[in-house]
């Protein structure tokens, strides 16, 4: 749920990058694989507070966060974390132009000390682009519980480069880290000395060529490099980069004529493009192995990976696995229900009396009373209603579903739920911007960068508001206590009539996915590999404050922000009268006829259409349009709510569809700018924008028009 | 004996023969580490038997059977399941040989 105020809206922008660094500072690039606590350090050093979670892909935008102390001044950027550079997905373009094309003043490499091998290969490409480089070997506490222990000096001598171990989460190496990036940055280690990839020799003597005829014509940032991607064909970046320096490389006549004489001789040795790709890799991975030998890193005897491998064997299970991801899903929702009955029951009360007492207040100072109406029974109650109604459901469902996020049990849903993606041409990773969307379906959307082809990004992006996102559960949440559960009767009910709306939501997403792989996203699924990351103990003091502070009172804020114009929009509509009607009437009777053809009314039709800003305001709007102008005091429970209700017609078949449509309609308006955004396309955004709402007004059609038939 | 990736049962190890992929799949896997003589080990298989993750150079990787199906490997006589299994342990730690 990557949901914070950098992650959604227009702030995301990260094209502006460079205007967000400070003046004066030093650009300190913060690269790394997934999962290895890089946002976790960056938030450490700078405070601000990135996303973090154990899971690989969170953080797939850039993010700028300053350090400043007595001697240094840096602007720390948060890269999304890759395996290579080499770029084949939005996610490692955005990091490899950032290293290419933002010229850090130095990057720091963060590698996991549990894993560290693999973590070298892209120290080593980030070491062939950035004169400039620090290693920071994290996880360091980890790795002992695990009995790895590295030794830091023999990989500096190794590697050539500076080495500083830290365990973020602990804070500990941040000091010698700063120092150390201050060291490099002004020129302590000599870049000679660093290793050098191993390449076959003919390869080796061709780069070295093409780099010296690169040389005699301009020097670019790093010639070594570009005659290397020049080699490798790297069509997509060499047009980036010429566009960058205003210089067309490919036009150079000398340079076109080396190039292919260096190409014939490879040739010659049997190393084709396709070849030469493979070699390049191959020479990253076996240099890495190389550097990690025996003496570097060691490996005592440990139980601490049996416990995690009994944990997946029961969370992946053939039987357990799905049993396990039901019973969690309904757990929290039964806890959410449970726990957030009583707040909410006592925030209403609280609210609609104060909204009263407000309003004799003011009336009595001599305000008038049409304004003090307008103020307090419009404005006021929906923004009561969305605070009452959001605030404690969400306290208690984000800090849950954080904690699952930072044990680390997100990916174990994609690996058990990939078959059935792979079965609709999907990919598996988009289980994890589905749960994304459970936080906020602008954050999945922007998450879905997570999945290499194009083709399969756009079938998670169109299929993300399939999940209810924390808008939207309040409303399910209230409607099902009001019209399922018996007044007395458990939160369990609830909660189990819950999960099956998640699931028809989720049945859905598979259903659409596969349509859509049909029809307008043909294509076979690409190839797939997800990392499951150790299950780590969350910080569960951190998770509930971060949790509470900068997701439910941001959502929170933003909601209100939409409610109190929504407020003021539907009073007037109410109370603007012509020929003794008021407009509201006007406009449902408008969409009444429509509206009940899917099971609904107008009014109902009207909440979800002024909801487009933002879905947590449907059901004040709803019950503002049915009391009118009145007061909302006799209204106190949910349960009396419920008689509002009924006594404006609603029935169970009304009840279920506004429960499925709430499910599957327009997502809201951040939402849609963000596949927008996301997409670069107004036809896939609108597509983005019809197909749940084509679902939503398709199945409650059959559900009204079954319902008659009984 | 060789035996395609995708085949090796949970608990069973073996090394990289060759990797027989398209450019794309080639270097996912390059990406995790796999080339000719990387140890790899079966820990698990997902519910529906497919994807199934595998112990690479000291992280769990989920790789479909469709990708997994193209790297050949040299299993592990079946006697050594029974000794490593129930461990992820550091049975990814053989020094590979180069090739
Ligand atoms: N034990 C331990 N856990 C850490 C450390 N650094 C980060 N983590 C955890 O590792 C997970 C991934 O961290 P995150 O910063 O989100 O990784 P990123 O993807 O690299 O940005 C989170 O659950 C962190 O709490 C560390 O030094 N020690």
């Amino acid at each position: 749920m990557g949901l914070t105020v950098q992650s959604v809206g227009i702030k995301a922008a990260e094209a502006d990058i460079k205007e967000k660094i400070p003046k004066g500072a030093k650009v300190i690039a913060l690269a790394g694989n997934p999962n290895v606590g890089k946002s976790t350090l960056f938030n450490k050093l700078t405070g601000l507070k990135q996303h973090t979670g154990n899971w690989p892909g969170k953080t797939v935008t850039n993010a700028v966060g300053e350090y400043k102390n007595k001697e240094n001044h840096f602007a720390f950027v948060d890269i999304p974390g890759t395996y290579s550079l080499i770029a084949h997905s939005a996610e490692e373009e955005v990091a490899r132009d950032f290293l290419v094309f933002g010229e850090p003043d130095l990057a720091v490499v963060v590698c996991d000390a549990t894993c560290l091998e693999r973590n070298l290969n892209l120290v080593l490409q980030v070491s062939e682009i950035c004169p400039k480089v620090v290693v920071c070997v994290n996880l360091l506490d980890e790795a002992a519980k695990k009995g790895i222990f590295v030794d830091l000096e023999l990989l500096s001598k190794n590697l050539g480069l500076p080495v500083v171990g830290t365990s973020a989460q602990k804070g500990a190496g941040l000091d010698n880290l700063i120092e150390v990036i201050s060291k490099t940055e002004s020129g302590d280690f000599l870049a000679s000395k660093r290793v050098k990839v191993d390449y076959p020799e003919v390869m080796e003597k061709a780069i070295s060529e093409l780099e010296a005829k690169l040389n005699s014509i301009s020097s670019f940032f790093n010639n070594r490099w570009i005659a290397i991607r020049l080699l490798e064909n790297d069509i997509a970046f060499i047009t980036k980069l010429e566009s960058h320096f205003g210089f067309c490389l490919k036009e150079n006549p000398e340079l076109l004529k080396t190039l292919e004489k260096v190409k014939k001789e490879l040739l010659e040795a049997k190393i084709d493009e396709s070849a030469f790709k493979k070699y390049l890799v191959s020479g990253l991975v076996l240099t890495a192995e190389a550097i990690c030998d025996e003496k570097t890193v060691k490996f005592k005897n440990s139980d601490y990976k049996r416990r995690d491998l009994k944990i997946d064997k029961f969370v992946t299970g053939r039987v357990t696995g799905p049993i396990c991801m039901l019973m969690l899903l309904a757990v929290i929702f039964w806890i959410t229900i449970s726990a957030a009955n009583y707040p909410s029951a006592l925030l209403w009360e609280f609210f609609s009396f104060l909204e009263a007492k407000l309003f004799e207040f003011s009336v009595s100072l001599g305000i008038p009373t049409v304004l003090a109406d307008m103020l307090f029974h419009g404005v006021l109650r929906v923004l009561l209603w969305v605070v009452s109604v959001m605030l404690p459901p969400m306290a208690i469902f984000f800090p849950m579903f954080t904690l699952l996020e930072d044990f680390g049990y997100l990916p174990r849903i994609a690996f058990n739920l990939d078959r059935g993606f792979k079965g609709c041409s999907a990919c598996g990773k988009q289980a994890l911007t589905m749960c994304m969307g459970f936080g906020c379906n602008a954050a999945g959307i922007t998450g879905c960068r997570i999945i290499d082809s194009r083709r399969e990004r756009l079938i998670a992006i169109i299929t993300n508001s399939f999940v209810p996102c924390n808008g939207r559960f309040p409303t399910l949440i209230a409607i099902i206590t009001m019209f399922f559960i018996s007044s007395g009767a458990s939160g369990f009910v609830s909660a189990l009539i819950l999960t099956a709306v998640i699931l028809l939501g989720i049945g859905t997403t598979f259903l659409v996915s596969k349509i859509l792989a049909l029809t307008l996203l043909k294509g076979a699924p690409s190839s797939f590999t997800l990392e499951l990351p150790p299950y780590r103990k969350p910080q569960i003091g951190s998770v509930i404050v971060r949790s509470i502070f900068d997701r439910t009172v941001f959502v929170l804020l933003r909601a209100m922000s939409v409610a109190a114009p929504a407020g003021l929009v539907i009073w007037l509509l109410a109370n603007l009268k012509i020929n003794d009607l008021s407009l509201l009437s006007y406009i449902s009777e408008f969409l009444d006829p429509f509206g009940r053809a899917i099971g609904m009314d107008g009014v109902i039709l009207l909440g979800f259409i002024l909801g487009f800003p933002a879905n947590e305001i449907v059901i004040p709007i709803i019950i503002m349009a049915y009391v009118g102008g009145g007061t909302l005091t006799e209204y106190s429970s949910l349960f009396e709510l419920k008689n509002l209700l009924i006594s404006n017609g609603w029935t169970v078949t009304t009840a279920i569809c506004v429960i499925v449509f709430s499910l599957m309609h327009w997502p809201c308006s951040t939402t849609v700018l963000t596949a927008k955004k996301e997409t670069g396309s107004l036809y896939w955004s609108f597509i983005t924008f019809i197909t749940p709402t084509i679902c939503g007004i398709l199945l409650c059609f059959i559900i009204n028009n079954l319902s008659k038939l009984f | 004996m060789q035996a395609a990736l995708c085949d090796l049962k949970v608990g069973q190890g073996g090394t990289v023969v060759s990797v027989n992929a398209n450019a794309d799949i080639l270097r996912r896997l390059l990406d995790i580490g796999i080339v000719s003589g990387t140890r790899v080990h079966c820990v698990l298989k997902s519910p529906l038997g497919d994807p199934s993750a595998f112990l690479i150079r000291g992280a769990v990787v989920a790789l479909r059977n469709e990708d997994s199906v193209n790297i050949t490997v040299d299993a592990d006589f079946p006697l050594a399941v029974v000794k490593e299994n129930g461990s992820y342990g550091a049975v990814g730690r053989h020094k590979s040989r180069r090739s």
